[in-house]
């Protein structure tokens, strides 16, 4: 891992007005050299508006934002010389070809013709366009658009990177292997990438560490497992466990087991609430009478649930639903 | 002593004296400039309005060819210029259909240059290349600049070309002149339309409103001017019954006046002058000031003399659509859309 302590990207009291409305309120981000940051947030959070920001494209209202030491404001033009910036629903020339749109973008960055050559041919096969990149790219679906996107951005060589709703829109293989080269660039290659999204599920794969955003405040920042940490409800765990065959036996059973405070069933699933993290006792309990688990799932530690919970907590009604039916089947066996 | 100047000169623009950074500022301007011209020349708007242009003119030359002849018996002189003043067989002459085709060479050119990257989302991903943002529209519009110049020479050069084969009397270095001077006026009156039409593609959004807005434009400088011009001069001074005595200098000088506002009337009144040398003032002449002229052609020089307002007022004009459509863009808050 290349992730050292060095910070890359640092934003104090970053702040951005349009009107009366405040897009961006205050935002104080460090984000480390070498990680991959996850900014997660609603439609119309700030976070385009952020990355707006921090590519010097918009002016701050106020606050200052620095990237490697560089001021986004007064400096745009160092800035952006380190920074590769693909926007949301990232737009090309459409009557050009894939090979031409890179050139134009190599040459805007001063690039030597022999240099640039080599590194769109090499680019266009990492990112699987090598025979695609002689068609115009009206004809490119938007996968291979994102992709070219990602083609655009490295080819400056940048050190940070900075993608607006990059998963946005493909198809599952698509999102893997976009999310595979994303690994690879941070991994492998050191450079910093800053994600800006509201699939939770992509960047929970990829990221170091996420922040939330709400309202155009970051209201936490962490690794996943310290969201899940700060966020547990009554310092209660909640598994979620599928056995083969379940009945009402097993219930009993696992209500038995030292520190569980409650069980819910419906079908084959049981829902188990405890005080500690009692999952191997669980397993064993349920394997040694006898039942065969199908899957195991610790609920609460995943994005889904701390997002919604920090949703809650900024008054938001996020998924209501989805907490109901937690709700109801919990109470049920109570 | 000048050492000393270069000097203090380096040191008060510390920026532009440096020769690797000089280089650096014009890297975007110089990548836009060649993908604008590229896109122009490919682009089939582009052909069709060439194709159209070119039609109109061997249209035009046809029919001066048609009756040239029956022009020459009246006076023999600068045969070469009527090529492209004379009318015939009901086709207007090359200038008139220069002047009224030549707005649309612009707007052709540019009346999507900034809302169609706005709209396609190619915006953002340039503007977040190392580039000064101004090298965008600056780049737009010198390229818009280039294309039109190189077509109006080129355009003009074959006229010429086949003028002469067909009359078989070459121009002679003042008609040479009189015609690049021309060329060059066509070229700053296009130019005007393409900075009109940049400046509505940042005003609107959309592409076909932009080119509505020109549209309209064309329109009101074109016929509605000359018509507002003649109410509000006669509405200022009447020249009912013995009021037309008084007021007739004043009234012509107003409808003038606000005729010369419209660029197509501008164009006409200059281009008129230098490719006739038989036209001697651009301006009301009474019948005292002509008493006692020597019947005779204005040489070149004094020709060029007489519409060299025309051609700064035309600049002017041109610079002052290219600076608003410069300043809304550059004070443009990038927003998320």
């Amino acid at each position: 891992m290349a992730q050292t302590n060095k910070i890359m990207i640092q934003t104090t009291g970053l702040t951005k007005k349009y009107g009366t409305k405040t897009a961006v309120d205050h935002l104080d981000l460090s984000i480390f050299s070498g990680e991959i940051f996850g900014l997660l947030g609603p439609n119309g959070a700030g976070k385009t508006t952020t990355t707006l920001m921090l590519t010097g494209l918009t002016e701050p209202t106020e606050g200052t934002a620095f990237i490697d030491g560089r001021d986004c404001i007064r400096e745009p033009m160092e800035v952006k010389k380190i920074v590769g910036y693909m926007p949301d629903n990232v737009g090309f020339y459409p009557d050009m070809t894939g090979r031409e749109n890179l050139r134009f973008t190599a040459a805007l960055n001063g690039l030597e013709k022999q240099a640039a050559e080599e590194a769109i041919d090499r680019l266009l096969e990492r990112t699987g366009l090598t025979e695609a990149g002689n068609q115009k790219v009206g004809t490119y679906s938007r996968g291979m658009r994102q992709r070219l996107g990602v083609a655009d951005v490295l080819i400056k060589d940048p050190s940070v990177i900075i993608m607006d709703e990059p998963t946005l829109g493909i198809d599952p293989e698509g999102m893997r292997e976009l999310i595979a080269l994303i690994r690879d660039l941070s991994k492998t290659e050191g450079r910093t990438v800053l994600i800006s999204s509201h699939q939770l599920y992509q960047v929970q794969q990829i990221c170091d560490r996420v922040g939330l955003f709400v309202g155009g405040k970051l209201t936490a920042c962490g690794t996943i497992e310290e969201l899940a940490e700060q966020t547990r409800e009554d310092n209660q765990y909640l598994t979620e466990i599928r056995v083969i065959s379940g009945d009402n036996r097993l219930t009993q059973l696992l209500k038995d087991v030292p520190g569980v405070l409650s069980v819910g069933r419906e079908g084959s699933r049981y829902m188990v609430g405890s005080s500690q993290d009692i999952t191997d006792i669980l397993v064993d309990r349920i394997r040694a009478e006898g039942y065969s688990i199908s899957s195991l799932r610790p609920c609460g530690n995943d994005l889904d649930e701390i997002y919604r919970r920090y949703f809650e907590k900024a008054g938001h009604d996020y998924d209501t639903n989805n907490r109901k039916k937690v709700k109801k089947l919990f109470s049920r066996s109570r | 002593m000048t050492q000393t100047i270069a000097k203090k000169l380096k040191n008060s623009f510390p920026a532009a004296a440096e020769p690797g950074n000089h280089h650096e500022k014009y890297i975007g301007l110089r990548a836009l400039f060649h993908k604008e011209m590229a896109d122009h020349i490919r682009s089939r708007r582009f052909l069709l309005i060439l194709a159209l242009v070119v039609l109109t003119g061997f249209a035009s030359l046809y029919g001066a060819l048609s009756s040239i002849s029956s022009v020459v018996e009246d006076g023999g002189d600068f045969i070469f210029l009527k090529l492209f003043t004379t009318s015939g067989n009901s086709i207007p002459s090359f200038v008139s259909f220069i002047a009224l085709l030549g707005p649309f060479i612009g707007l052709a050119l540019g009346f999507d240059a900034i809302n169609s990257e706005e709209n396609s989302g190619t915006l953002n991903r340039l503007l977040s290349q190392p580039i000064y943002r101004d090298s965008v529209i600056n780049g737009k519009f010198l390229a818009g600049a280039a294309i039109i110049f190189v077509m109006i020479f080129v355009m003009g050069g074959m006229v010429s070309a086949i003028g002469l084969l067909a009359i078989g009397i070459p121009p002679s270095f003042e008609e040479a002149g009189r015609i690049v001077v021309f060329l060059f006026f066509t070229s700053v009156y296009v130019c005007f339309w393409l900075g009109l039409s940049i400046l509505f593609s940042v005003l609107c959004r959309h592409a076909a409103t932009s080119a509505l807005a020109v549209i309209a434009c064309w329109l009101v400088f074109t016929i509605f001017m000359s018509l507002l011009a003649g109410i509000i001069a006669a509405a200022l001074y009447p020249l009912d019954g013995y009021q037309a005595l008084f007021n007739m200098m004043d009234y012509y000088k107003c409808e003038l006046f606000i005729n010369r506002l419209s660029p197509y009337y501008l164009y006409s009144e200059a281009v008129t002058t230098i490719l006739n040398p038989g036209v001697r003032s651009v301006g009301i002449v009474t019948t005292s000031q002509l008493e006692g002229a020597v019947a005779g052609y204005l040489p070149f020089g004094q020709s060029l003399l007489l519409i060299w307002p025309h051609l700064v007022a035309m600049c002017a004009m041109t610079l002052i659509a290219f600076v608003i459509a410069y300043l809304k863009f550059m004070r443009r808050e990038i927003r998320a859309n």
